[in-house]
């Protein structure tokens, strides 16, 4: 599943540029997570990385994991230094107002219907 | 040996938003010049760590990366107060971050752990009230 497939399977937000190449992504693989030194040491490349974290130094740890995407649950804003940053970084930022663990379970969901 | 690749980087103390940068442009370096994918990794992680953790307790410092064809080395050199018990520091989940660095997702007391588990050798030289140079080594 592409992370634009993720997006519009589970109508989530497109926080960054929609027409940026890493939409196209395919993910592998999911990390919750909000304390960034553990994000550092477990998310892995390709990853959906869920995390209600939005602040600069998350960019930071995507640029250097490089998760397929960030996904920023229950409605957590993302402000405009964190998006240009992310654009600068070819990092793809999500939105939406569910939880963490709903967002699994509609994951896991999805995962059958694109596989 | 072969002549090493060198790359020094200032790590402003001031700026949490900026924390990492180096690290980013070390990984961008290595990736560029064809190192594995797991080799970037575990120096993105440490060095990243120990970026961090110059912002947080020490005022920021320099880091010093020197490419070999067999090791990379990453020196952290920073003038803050020193580790008064590195052996609890070395301990996971300890950590003296302040309240407001929590908040940012930091402190929970991975930094050393983690710069060690992700390298083949880590030094750590600090003096109370001088400062402190960690030197870390991933072989490949």
């Amino acid at each position: 599943m592409t992370v634009k497939e993720l997006a519009e399977a589970l109508s989530l937000k497109i926080l960054t540029n929609e027409s940026q190449p890493e939409l196209d992504r395919e993910i592998s693989g999911v990390y919750v997570g909000d304390l960034l030194s553990r994000a550092m040491s477990r998310v892995e490349a390709d990853n959906l990385w869920i995390t209600i974290m939005s602040n600069v130094n998350v960019i930071a740890v995507a640029a250097l994991t490089d998760p397929a995407c960030i996904l920023l649950c229950e409605d957590v804003e993302a402000d405009d230094d964190v998006r240009a940053r992310a654009c600068e970084n070819g990092i793809t930022l999500l939105g939406s107002p569910r939880s963490a663990y709903e967002l699994c379970v509609e994951y896991h969901k999805q995962i059958d219907t694109f596989s | 040996m072969s002549e090493a690749v060198k790359f020094r980087f200032d790590v402003d103390g001031s700026d949490f938003s900026s924390a990492g940068a180096a690290s980013v442009m070390v990984k961008k370096k290595l990736r560029q010049l064809g190192y594995p994918p797991e080799i970037i990794r575990k120096v993105s992680i440490a060095m990243y760590e120990g970026e961090i953790n110059m912002v947080i307790h020490a005022n920021g410092g320099t880091a010093e990366v020197e490419v070999y064809d067999d090791v990379i080395i990453i020196t952290l050199s920073d003038t803050g107060p020193g580790i008064p018990d590195v052996a609890l520091a070395m301990q996971e989940g300890y950590s003296t971050a302040r309240e407001n660095i929590r908040t940012l997702g930091f402190g929970a007391g991975m930094g050393l752990p983690n710069m060690k588990k992700y390298t083949d050798s880590m030094e750590i030289d600090t003096r109370i009230g001088e400062g402190t140079t960690i030197t870390m080594k991933v072989y490949l």
